[in-house]
């Protein structure tokens, strides 16, 4: 570590590692230099002025945001030349602003008000025509007001430095210049909504959000994404219980400013009209709503019925509900059903790799670990379109500190752009391409590999031999696909498998096998669309589905349940590299109830004792019974994020490839929820563009 | 060819051939010394050659004056990486038309310079950029380095010296700001013409992010000079600190508009009266805008003094480009202060806010002014607008729309506040520029 | 698409004229020469001088936004880019540009109905020592006069091409 520069600002002496800029000095003592160019992990820009500072032995004001510290700098950030100039730069960015702060989005959150609020002057001189230009809609989703725009360039800083992507630009000269994007008058990108959040003004909208509400109309409700299983932080707009917005302006949770196109505009598959509002029983002319006493009453009677005459009940899980509704169906079908088997729609192969590593817990790469990686290898995966986050994590480490990538993959990926090797393997061959980097990697200091679907059963055995065979530290990021597969599988919705990989007694059915069974007597899905592209044996078997639409499964139930989505619900969610967050309840529809809340009441009917149902209970109970998740509770209740390592214990596990599917998601696809998002729907990009 | 008649006071260093027919040949220039100096210079160390340019107190020719020798010893002589000679060719500053008679008349003597650079700093390729404008300049810099690779003074082993050097012409495209250093490289490497941040400067990170060398024509021609004859016998030529001779662009109202090469110090009186022929019809003198647009102007009376970096800042102005606009005792300095209000707000990149929206306000405000719409208090608005841009921009264009606005609206002042409200009487032909 | 052979050639060249992997260098001379032979930056010019760098039309079209000499749309064949910058403006530069202006019947960045003129004011071309100075496409003319100007206007108009530099 090299040795701290002492200097002083507005008299407070600072410390601070060689390199670092003034405004961030400043900032680690509490003193706040405004600017708008400014934008940590973004480059320098210089443009907005906002942050000239005076500094001793310097004739000029110095911009705070590209002078590094240096030795006994003495630094002013209140001095009144200072005071002027930025109250002149604000002066200066209202004179062609259109001053529209009553109809303007941003109004009540916007960067340039507070500042022209705190600094500025109270009063206009420049009373001439102001230069304008009408406002264009880039997007179905973006929406650019030129004359609203100060020109921080965050946004085409945040597309091409963040993404990859690269699809504003700056055109015209002087007083006229603005954003522009990519295809002449629209943007093809992957329409994630980065620039709008990041705009600090209202000059980039968001077609879904615009003109709905005012910021401080909503309830703003942090929770977690609910389609991919990358974790992101989402924080909902919340208004009358409906939410009009999701974004992550304030840079908290694990994804800092990430957010991609589902995980800000795809939470309107809440308020889809196909919606299920209340339970469905079938009778001979169809479905027919009843009420969720009846249902429930109809459902525990079967239940109990076939569970006195010791008949075969398959429980499916979801890849969607909490990890306290999982691990609570597992122990409803195992000890209040004795379900021959309990399983989910597995999107990659996590058990294998589990056994793989064994009991190896520095072995799981954390996404944090993702940015402070020196180097990584993505196999099989076209991450920044199916691992967004993942993938925004791993292009930023490349940018700050130069991470070293390197993809094995079946056709072009964005990374490729930055990959030290880039190399194209079909599905089954990527570990004899790895072989090929061998030598590369060996030079590696460390390394993490991130591992898709089409890696599984005895190759991932075979990938860890490799990396144990490359002679540095190694770890692993097993891809699934959505916001809970991760915790589905830690929380033993597996046939053979308890909470925590934990040996089950006997084999249970696995989920090809329980569809496949002619003699099952009953299906329980929640939250799970199997029948999609399976066919059910047991033509007379009993089937109940909870779910939030009437998918394939559900039109096959005899009753169906009105399941609340992620964002109705609380609970904690793992992410595919382990952390575990909490959902918080946003919307409310009415009629449905969370898969917890209608397991509770079923067992409840059942007249079963499977302890307390509560969601703080069930995260006790899995602190205490699931191996790696022992300090979840206590690390949330001190608002960090815990991240799990798995461990396995117990023998190996029989090689089935056949479980595993990805459903191959896009930024544009997201399983049964993607299919309800209008947003989505209406956004034709094709997937995994690279957009040259 | 470009030019004007002589002046019986020139002093001929960098225009000396300009006389010789054919003086763009090389082999004209090959006849008068032509390459001597390079092949000199192939003698010397590089350490010599800069210390020789030190010696010389050449300053920057394109306007701010920087010691070229200190900018040449910036160059880090250890960087792995290749290294570059960049010549600033896209004279654009209003008033400002030397570099094209110094590159049309003897194009050589800048690829001379350009070598010696090279020579000094371990250069290997140079870059001429040229305004778009300047074909013709471009057309005559190419063939002047097709001669030169003929005769073995570009390409590899240059003169069996060892020494590889390739020199390439670049066009601009039309953009003022381009002609800003930092925003020359940005577009020299076909971007838009955005200045960058600095640090890092030019010397260590400059055209494709490699250590360059970057001067203005005017400052790479008085090289050669200064390598045959040495560093004090040009430094002697002008004033202290102020070394050689400067191309001196008249233009405005004079008598004998052109450009002369005069000694550095050359008194300004003296450059309007005696070599310019004075002010036409017998008219009397009102104000100089010694260097080029971005200076701030000279009244009448503030002109008896040394045309020298140094006396003109004591001045309140800027020797700058050294273009010399001629004002006589009718014109309007609110027409004159518009026009040139256009002109940056016409030229602003846009990227920082005090120029883009500054530039803009003040092209507004002349403009009402002029037009005799103006509001009382807009004299005093026009200066705090321009003093609040001052300094506070990204690049010096800020300041170079700023400067010059400052002193006209304070040094005249009275024609500003007469124009107010004096939409009535302005009748046709009070101001003869359409008002965009 | 394809260009002329010159032009080709004048690519070739650019195309070595900076290191290894800067190709992007010679975005700005190709788009102008090739502006010079086509008359304007059309969408297929762009296109076709954007994929020979690899950039993205958007790379290509903030550039050509940003020049001044650069244009999408053509101009007039003889284009009069008439300055009336400071000492232009001090010799009569304004007086000129508004009697071409009157002649031609159209005002700054317009093109005469036949297509053979085009008039833009322009800012200072560096002619100043031999003020009003005006182009006609590359060529300058110096120390310009009303007269001087209807001269030139009228033998345009008779078809003569060449003009040399002064």
């Amino acid at each position: 570590m090299a040795e701290l520069i002492n200097l002083t600002i507005d008299g407070v002496s600072v410390q601070a590692a060689p390199g670092t800029l003034v405004i961030n000095a400043a900032r680690s003592v509490g003193i706040e230099i405004p600017a708008f160019c400014y934008y940590e992990g973004l480059s320098l820009q210089a443009a907005c002025r906002m942050c000239l500072v005076e500094v001793e032995r310097m004739p000029k004001l110095q911009t705070a945001c590209t002078l590094t510290v240096s030795e006994g700098m003495v630094v002013t950030t209140d001095s009144p030349a200072v005071v002027t100039a930025r109250k002149s730069m604000l002066e200066f960015l209202l004179t062609n602003h259109p001053l529209d702060c009553p109809v303007c989005d941003k109004g009540g959150e916007c960067e340039l008000q507070d500042a022209v609020y705190r600094y500025g002057a109270g009063e206009g001189r420049f009373t001439h025509i102001k230069h304008h230009v009408d406002e264009k809609q880039f997007s179905p989703v973006v929406y650019y007001d030129a004359p609203r725009c100060i020109l921080c360039y965050r946004c085409v800083r945040i597309c091409d430095e963040g993404l990859g992507v690269a699809a504003l630009g700056l055109v015209n000269r002087g007083v006229t210049v603005e954003i522009a994007p990519n295809r002449g008058s629209r943007l093809e990108c992957d329409e994630c909504g980065m620039c709008i959040d990041i705009c600090p003004v209202g000059a980039l909208t968001s077609g879904t959000y615009r003109y709905q509400t005012r910021p401080w109309e909503m309830r703003h409700v942090g929770t977690v994404c609910a389609h991919c299983g990358d974790g992101c932080k989402t924080t909902l707009g919340v208004r009358n219980g409906a939410i009009t917005r999701a974004n992550n302006r304030d840079r908290s949770g694990i994804n800092g400013e990430f957010l991609c196109v589902k995980g800000r505009f795809a939470f309107d598959f809440v308020d889809h009209p196909e919606r299920l509002q209340t339970p469905l029983l079938r009778t001979a002319d169809g479905f027919e709503p009843v009420s969720w006493a009846r249902a429930l009453g109809h459902i525990a009677e079967r239940f109990l019925e076939i569970k006195a005459r010791n008949g075969r009940i398959g429980v499916v899980g979801s890849n969607l509900t909490t990890n306290e509704e999982d691990f609570f169906l597992q122990k409803f079908a195992r000890e209040g059903l004795g379900a021959v088997g309990v399983d989910h729609i597995r999107t990659g192969d996590l058990p294998a790799l589990v056994a793989a590593l064994g009991t190896r817990s520095g072995a799981w790469a954390s996404s944090a670990d993702l940015y402070n990686c020196r180097a990584a290898v993505i196999v099989a995966s076209d991450l920044s379109q199916q691992h967004p986050f993942l993938a925004f994590q791993l292009r930023a480490n490349w940018r700050h500190h130069g991470m070293r990538c390197y993809t094995v993959t079946p056709g072009p990926v964005r990374e490729d752009s930055y990959a030290v090797t880039a190399l194209r393997a079909a599905p089954g061959d990527e570990l004899a391409a790895l072989e090929s980097l061998r030598e590369k990697l060996k030079a590696e200091p460390e390394l993490v590999i991130l591992a898709g679907a089409s890696v599984r059963a005895d190759a991932l055995t075979r990938l860890v031999a490799f990396g144990d065979s490359l002679g540095i530290p190694v770890r692993y990021v097993c891809l699934l696909d959505y916001a809970n597969s991760r915790g589905a599988a830690d929380m033993g919705l597996l046939p053979d498998r308890l909470p925590g990989y934990r040996p089950a007694e006997g084999p249970g059915l696995a989920l090809p096998d329980m569809l496949a069974d002619p003699a099952l007597d009953a299906l329980w899905v929640m939250g799970a669309d199997p029948l999609a592209s399976s066919h059910l044996a047991a033509e007379s078997a009993f089937v109940v589905v909870q779910d939030l639409f009437l998918t394939p499964t559900a039109a096959r139930a005899d009753v169906v349940l009105a399941s609340a989505s992620a964002y109705e619900k609380a609970g904690t969610v793992t992410s595919v590299c382990g952390e575990v967050q909490k959902l918080a309840r946003g919307a409310s529809v009415a009629g449905a109830k969370s898969d917890l809340e209608i397991m509770s009441l079923l067992a409840a009917r059942m007249g079963l004792a499977l302890g307390p149902s509560d969601n703080a209970s069930l995260l006790e109970e899995i602190c205490r019974s699931v191996p790696g998740y022992e300090n979840v509770q206590a690390v949330l209740q001190g608002g960090v994020t815990p991240v799990v390592c798995p461990v396995w214990s117990g023998p190996q596990p029989d090689s089935r490839p056949d479980l595993i599917r990805s459903s191959e998601d896009t930024l544009f696809t997201s399983g049964v929820l993607g299919r309800y998002s209008r947003v989505l729907n209406s956004l034709s990009e094709a997937p995994g563009r690279l957009y040259r | 060819m470009l030019f004007n008649e002589p002046s019986p006071l020139e002093v001929k260093v960098l225009t000396r051939r300009f006389q010789y027919p054919d003086s763009a040949r090389i082999d004209t220039f090959l006849a008068h010394q032509g390459y001597q100096a390079f092949q000199k210079a192939l003698a010397m160390t590089p350490d010599d050659i800069i210390q020789e340019v030190k010696v010389s107190a050449l300053r920057g020719r394109g306007g701010a004056g920087f010691p070229a020798g200190l900018k040449w010893g910036f160059v880090p002589r250890n960087s792995p990486k290749p290294k570059y000679v960049v010549v600033n060719a896209d004279e654009g500053e209003p008033g400002t038309c030397k570099d094209r008679v110094l590159m049309v008349n003897d194009p050589h003597q800048l690829l001379e310079g350009m070598l010696i650079a090279a020579r000094a700093v371990g250069a290997t390729v140079g870059y001429i950029y040229i305004r778009g404008e300047y074909r013709h300049v471009i057309d005559i810099m190419d063939r002047a380095i097709a001669e030169a690779y003929a005769r073995g003074y570009l390409g590899r082993n240059i003169l069996g010296s060892g020494m590889d050097f390739d020199a390439y012409t670049h066009t601009g495209a039309g953009s003022y700001e381009c002609g800003e250093e930092s925003a020359l490289l940005e577009s020299l490497e076909g971007k838009r013409g955005n200045p960058r941040i600095r640090p890092p400067f030019p010397a260590v990170s400059g055209a494709f992010q490699c250590p360059t060398v970057l001067n203005n024509v005017e400052t790479f021609c008085s090289v050669p000079e200064i390598i045959l004859n040495g560093g004090a016998a040009f430094a002697a030529l002008g004033t202290p600190k102020n070394g050689g001779t400067r191309l001196f662009a008249l233009s405005g109202h004079i008598n004998k508009p052109g450009v002369y090469e005069l000694p550095m110090g050359f008194n300004l009186l003296r450059l309007i009266h005696e070599v310019g022929g004075g002010i036409p019809n017998g008219k009397r003198l009102k104000a100089v805008i010694p260097g080029g647009s971005s200076c701030p102007v000279l009244k009448a009376g503030e002109c008896d003094l040394p045309m020298d970096f140094d006396s003109l800042a004591a001045a309140g102005s800027m020797l700058g480009s050294a273009a010399v606009i001629v004002m006589d005792e009718d014109t309007c300095m609110v027409t004159a202060a518009l026009r040139l209000m256009r002109f940056y707000a016409h030229e602003s990149c846009g990227w920082c806010v005090p120029c883009r929206e500054g530039t803009h306000w003040l092209k507004k405000l002349v403009g009402r002014l002029h037009a005799g719409r103006g509001l009382s208090g807009d004299a005093d608005l026009i200066e705090e607008v321009s003093r609040n841009m001052l300094g506070r921009t990204f690049c010096p264009l800020g300041d170079a729309a700023a400067m010059p606005m400052i002193s006209l609206v304070t040094k005249f002042r009275e024609e500003f506040e007469a124009k107010i409200g004096s939409a009535a009487d302005a009748g046709p032909g009070s101001d003869q520029l359409v008002v965009l | 698409m394809t260009f002329s052979p010159q032009l080709e050639t004048k690519f070739e060249k650019l195309l070595t004229s900076y290191p290894e992997g800067r190709q992007r260098a010679a975005l700005i001379p190709m788009l102008l020469f090739a502006q010079d032979e086509t008359g304007s930056l059309s969408p297929e010019v762009v296109s076709e001088i954007a994929s020979r760098l690899g950039l993205t039309l958007l790379e290509v079209e903030e550039v050509i936004s940003y020049y001044s000499m650069l244009r999408k749309q053509p101009l007039g064949r003889h284009n009069l880019q008439i300055c009336t910058n400071i000492s232009c403006l001090l010799t009569g530069g304004v007086a000129l540009f508004e009697h071409a202006c009157r002649k031609l019947g159209i005002g700054s960045g317009e093109v005469t109905p036949d297509g053979r003129f085009s008039i833009e004011e322009v800012e200072c071309i560096g002619a100043c020592s031999w003020a009003p100075a005006i182009m006609v496409n590359y060529d300058y003319h110096h120390h310009l006069t009303i007269e001087k100007l209807d001269r030139l206007i009228e033998s345009l108009q008779e078809g003569s091409q060449d003009h040399a530099v002064q």
